[in-house]
């Protein structure tokens, strides 16, 4: 038991996202408004980007600029240690994956106006209803 | 084997095939447009004529169109076997087209056009499937013919022909989709190529259940041959337009059903490799099946394009059946009837069709006494069926010969009474109808104010010619049996 | 020109940004533009294809950054052929599309091309892409747009059916990016090759094989396996016809190419098929997938939607063949993408015609056809028998390699599921045929007898002269397919595979 939750605190980023990603996957199944379920793929999403984020980040790091390595070229002496920086490649792809979502979320919520204008209702219930007396 | 390149059996396939956009485009004048299928169809044959001396001299004329995959091309090879097919598919095809113009013309029927693109289309497919080098190219060509019938089959567009259309093609389709091609892919998947060759692609991969199975779904998948219980479609196919059912339904169609059951036994399974296995008898069983149960069935229909179609049942299965015995005097009296059924039952079918257009009749009761009307379609009718039954002086006599020989020569007595007791039925159900038509007193005396007389020159022309030639193969059936020899070897 | 590669995504790209800046001034310049872009995209298509089956795989490099570091464009024989087959495809329903249009989104025109351009951007850069996280980035692109464009279709429908495909969109986009994640956590890289090399030294790792089920999952969302499939009948049915017609052929095509990639240039055959050993179990979901695809569109009373299940059936002959784990099934699998393309393409062309002309795709409506749209139809029953599988069109040439690899596998299933579902097509096709053919002249008429030539009777109309063209050129690019299939496997797929 000692061992197990040793594991949950030692990776508790991890943890951590795969609770945030459940609560966005049945927010997308469960709920029957389609506000609540774009809100749900909406931290769906986050849960994914804050796992790419955590990743990246080292203990003890620091943010990755170089200082002086313009104009000497690093000769001073100091070896540019890895470790002492955290990883940017992640966060900057978060960047990229950010929009992606941002986008989507646009994408979906101008569809749902388009609903909304149509049916006066965004419950997905009573859409069904609409839809099978046409 | 000397071999050839030519481009000879891809014209003989393409003419057909280009012609049917002249075809289309001068549909609002009928006589130009027949005057273009009999262009084309003495194209063909002249074609397919063109190529006999070479095969006659143990020649094979072959051309490679597309390598698919190694040993699996869309390729044709002339042989004795394909030439004996595509000489008679071409040559009932230009009498079939004079005969059409008068069965379609005498009866105002709609869709001309589309009725005689299709048939182009068909006969293309045909001589394809006679020319093909394997067994890739011979189902391609199956499968077309199979697609392009069924359009005419469903000529009338009325429900009879739907339900007609949808039977042809649940057969049809059904078998050689869930039949034929599982096995063909599995035969590629074991020995890497499907050309036929007269020793057979297997060299041992086969255990014998395998290969009873493997021949069971090729019999039973090539459903244009009528093999019970898939012939179904045959009888259900008459609602087609006469034309139809007498170069389709009694040649073209059916025989390549039977062609490919006979190029499977004999070029992709092997004569030895049968009689190894002892299969010969298993297909010899079904065959007899057939040959009684359709006669039989023949005997109770009333309306003769039906007693025709159950007729052509059987009369398929006398070709398996002598492909079946092994032996080469069976060989020989099974594929040599391909040719005496085919002019023998055409010629039956014309009668009937001419009969329908003049009098409006299709049931036999109501025929009595028709002969003394239409003198020259009954006696065709009485050679006909004097070829189908097997009685000299037409050419039938000579494959039933040989296929009783053949019996006797493979030693199979009791399937020789097989061929006895069918050639009996036979003549029951086809001699009466002539007796009646000619002796019989006709009912309907007084009650019809027309007067019936012989149908139009386009039927009967036709008619009397198919005759003569049944007639003709008696004495000369020479040609065939060379062709018979130098493709199969015997 | 050495820029050929990045000229592939990037003239549809331009195009899109020129299309709608000049919608601005004058709505008529667009469509033009878009056509130019997608032309010269097709065209530069044609050129690396040629390029790679001349001297090899290209490797380009996006502003000259070395990879791993810069994003690589990689363009072997595989995907040369997929991009000459999506450009080509794009290309040619533009022209298509015209008249459809503006029938369909009148008063939006433009931004239907912008959108469409845009759409084509993104499958063009999954396909030429050779970086795991562009990948992603460009299938978002990719639906995205087909959110948007299938949200303009069916008012009634349209809409909720492009939402519910954006909620399993997502799912399957994110679960490929985590997927992603975790091979980056093991790998510390992103380029295909560059992971490809460095997994193939690490054995027995759970985060390779999460990252393999996650992306893997991803990726079968978007394309549509059974039973992931359910976002796809609606949303392709109630698009505009101008966008289902090329969304049905490539998207899921697209991201089976996707799955192949991983399979081969990522993950490798020995890790799945030897230290996974997960073939036969896909199989079995492909021979699935294929039946209840055919089942499931038997009950269709909508000629679109039949089609579209007609879809989910071919994505499982796509999965089960790559899954064989043998060389005939992957060429079979490969050589499906193409043929499938191409036959869904003339399907839908055909389709589109009739929406053009009858304003409806029930079946009920399709009475009486075959006169009234003679060539239209004509172009549709070449389809069709391409999708049953008849000789010469190409369909039976992928049918027969995957029937051929499953006999080799023993996977005896998985041929009977792909021959019975070509009955099924059958059976499917000619139920379409036997409305098309027959209930024309049930009504008022009899008896069927003595009505005269059936070109008095009925009157022919058909669909724009540019919609026919490009139906009839693709239609008998099925039969030029089937024959040169032969050369297609061994100038392109075996190649590849060896």
């Amino acid at each position: 038991m000692a061992d197990f939750l040793a594991l949950i605190v030692a990776k508790y980023n991890y943890w951590l996202y795969i609770i945030l990603m459940m609560i966005g996957l049945y927010a997308m199944i469960a709920k029957n408004n389609l506000i609540k379920k774009l809100v749900g793929m909406n931290i769906f999403q986050t849960a994914i980007i804050l796992f790419y984020v955590s990743i990246g980040y080292k203990t003890e790091g620091t943010i990755p600029i170089i200082q002086n390595a313009h104009g000497d070229h690093g000769s001073h002496g100091a070896v540019i240690q890895a470790a002492d920086y955290i990883n940017p490649l992640p966060h900057v792809l978060m960047l990229t994956a950010i929009v992606v979502s941002v986008a989507t979320f646009g994408v979906a919520m101008a569809l749902c106006v388009r609903i909304y204008q149509r049916y006066q209702t965004l419950e997905e219930d009573e859409l069904r209803m609409r839809l099978s007396e046409k | 084997m000397v071999t050839m390149i030519s481009i000879k059996p891809l014209l003989a396939v393409l003419v057909p095939l280009f012609v049917i956009p002249v075809l289309v485009s001068s549909s609002s004048k009928p006589n130009v447009r027949e005057s273009w299928i009999f262009v084309s169809g003495t194209i063909v044959l002249a074609l397919v004529l063109s190529m006999l001396p070479a095969v006659l001299a143990g020649k094979q004329l072959v051309l490679t169109l597309f390598e698919i995959a190694p040993g699996a091309a869309l390729a044709f090879r002339v042989d004795g076997l394909g030439m004996l097919f595509a000489l008679v598919a071409s040559s009932l095809y230009i009498v079939t087209s004079i005969y059409s113009i008068g069965y379609m013309r005498g009866l105002n029927e709609h869709g001309q056009t589309r009725f005689v693109s299709f048939f182009a289309l068909a006969i293309s497919a045909t001589i394809g499937a006679a020319f093909s080098a394997n067994l890739l190219t011979l189902y391609l060509f199956y499968e077309i013919l199979s697609l392009a019938t069924y359009p005419l089959v469903a000529h009338h567009q009325d429900e009879t022909s739907r339900i007609s259309g949808r039977r042809y093609l649940t057969f049809i389709l059904g078998t050689s989709i869930g039949l034929v091609l599982p096995a063909m892919i599995y035969c590629y998947h074991v020995t890497g190529t499907l050309e036929f060759s007269t020793a057979g692609i297997f060299s041992g991969q086969l255990s014998k259940p395998q290969a009873t199975v493997l021949l069971l779904m090729f019999v039973f998948g090539f459903a244009k041959a009528g093999i019970m219980p898939f012939h179904t479609w045959l009888p259900a196919a008459m609602v087609a337009p006469t034309p139809v059912s007498a170069l389709l339904h009694a040649v073209a169609v059916v025989k390549v059903g039977v062609f490919s059951i006979v190029r499977v036994m004999t070029g992709i399974f092997g004569v030895d490799l049968l009689a190894d296995f002892n299969l010969g008898v298993v297909v010899m069983s079904i065959a007899s099946v057939t040959i009684l149960l359709g006669s039989c069935i023949a005997l109770s229909q009333d309306e003769l394009k039906r007693r025709l179609a159950y007729s052509t049942i059987s009369q398929l299965s006398y070709i398996i059946f002598g492909v079946a015995l092994l032996s080469p005097q069976g060989l020989l009296g099974g594929v040599i009837h391909i040719v005496m059924h085919a002019f023998g039952k055409i010629t039956l079918f014309f009668c009937a069709g001419a009969i329908y257009v003049a009098t409006g009749k299709k049931y036999i009761s109501q025929m009595t006494g028709l002969g003394k009307k239409m003198p020259f379609t009954f006696t065709a009718f009485f050679i006909g069926a004097l070829g189908v039954i097997g009685l000299p002086p037409a050419g039938g006599f000579y494959s039933k010969w040989n296929l009783i020989l053949g019996t006797l020569e493979a030693q199979q007595t009791i399937f020789m009474v097989v061929l006895l007791v069918s050639s009996f039925l036979n003549a029951f159900y086809f001699l009466p109808i002539v007796y009646k038509a000619f002796f019989g007193k006709s009912e309907e005396e007084d009650g019809s104010p027309v007067k019936i007389q012989e149908a139009n020159l386009c039927l009967v022309i036709p008619l009397i010619i198919s005759a003569i030639i049944s007639i003709v193969l008696f004495f000369y059936p020479t040609v065939f049996i060379n062709l018979i020899k130098v493709g199969l070897n015997i | 020109m050495d820029n050929y590669p990045a000229l592939i995504v990037i003239a549809p790209l331009l195009g899109a940004f020129f299309a709608g800046l000049a919608a601005w001034i004058e709505k008529r310049l667009s469509y033009p533009i878009a056509l130019a872009a997608l032309g010269l995209s097709l065209f530069s298509a044609v050129n690396v294809l040629m390029q790679v089956i001349a001297s090899g795989t290209i490797q380009y490099r996006m502003a000259g950054w070395a990879p791993p570091m810069g994003i690589e464009y990689r363009i072997d024989l595989l995907n040369a052929m997929v991009l000459v087959l999506v450009s080509g495809i794009a290309f040619l329903n533009l022209i298509a599309s015209y008249k459809s249009v503006i029938q369909e989104t009148t008063d939006r025109a433009e931004s239907f091309y912008v959108i469409y351009l845009l759409f084509c951007v993104g499958l063009l850069g999954v396909v030429a892409t050779g970086d795991l996280f562009n990948l992603y980035v460009l299938i978002e692109i990719t639906s995205l747009t087909s959110y948007t464009l299938i949200a303009l279709g069916d008012r009634d429908r349209g809409p909720l059916a492009a939402l519910n495909y954006i909620f399993i969109g997502v799912i399957g986009a994110s679960f490929y990016l985590l997927g992603v994640g975790y091979l980056y956590i093991k790998t510390g890289s992103l380029n295909m090759m560059d992971v490809a090399n460095i997994l193939s030294g690490i054995q027995g790792s759970t985060t390779v094989l999460v990252a393999f089920f996650l992306c893997i999952i991803g990726v079968w969302i978007k394309m549509a396996l059974f039973p992931l499939h359910v976002w796809l009948p609606n949303g392709y049915t109630y698009a505009p016809v101008a966008f289902s017609r090329v969304v049905a052929p490539l998207m899921t095509k697209v991201m089976v190419y996707v799955m192949i990639r991983l399979m081969i240039s990522v993950f490798g055959y020995d890790y799945i098929f030897t230290e996974l050993n997960l073939g036969q179990a896909v199989v079995w979901l492909g021979t699935i997938a294929v039946l209840a695809g055919s089942i499931m569109a038997l009950s269709q009373k909508n000629l679109k939607k039949m089609l579209t299940y007609i879809i989910v059936a071919e994505i499982g002959y796509m999965v089960g063949g790559a899954w064989l784990a043998n060389e005939l099934g992957m060429t079979g699998a490969i050589l499906h993408i193409v043929n499938d393309a191409l036959m869904t393409f003339a399907l839908f062309l055909a389709v589109g015609n009739i929406a053009y002309k009858i304003k409806s795709t029930d079946l009920a409506n399709l009475k009486g056809l075959f006169g009234r749209m003679p060539w239209t139809m004509a172009g549709f029953v070449l389809a069709a028998f391409s999708i049953i599988g008849v000789p010469p069109t190409c369909g039976f040439f992928s049918k027969w390699y995957l029937v051929l690899g499953a006999f080799e596998a023993g996977a005896y299933h998985f041929a009977a599921a792909l021959i019975f579902s070509s009955l099924i097509c059958a059976v499917l096709f000619f139920k379409v045929f036997e409305i098309c053919f027959f209930e024309s002249r049930s009504n008022g008429h009899g008896d069927a007898h003595g009505h005269g030539d059936s070109h008095s009777t009925v009157i022919v109309e058909e669909a724009p002269i540019s919609m026919l063209v490009v139906s009839g050129l693709v239609s008998i690019s099925l039969i030029v397919a089937g024959l040169y299939s032969g050369t297609i496997v061994n100038t392109i797929i075996l190649p590849f595979l060896r």
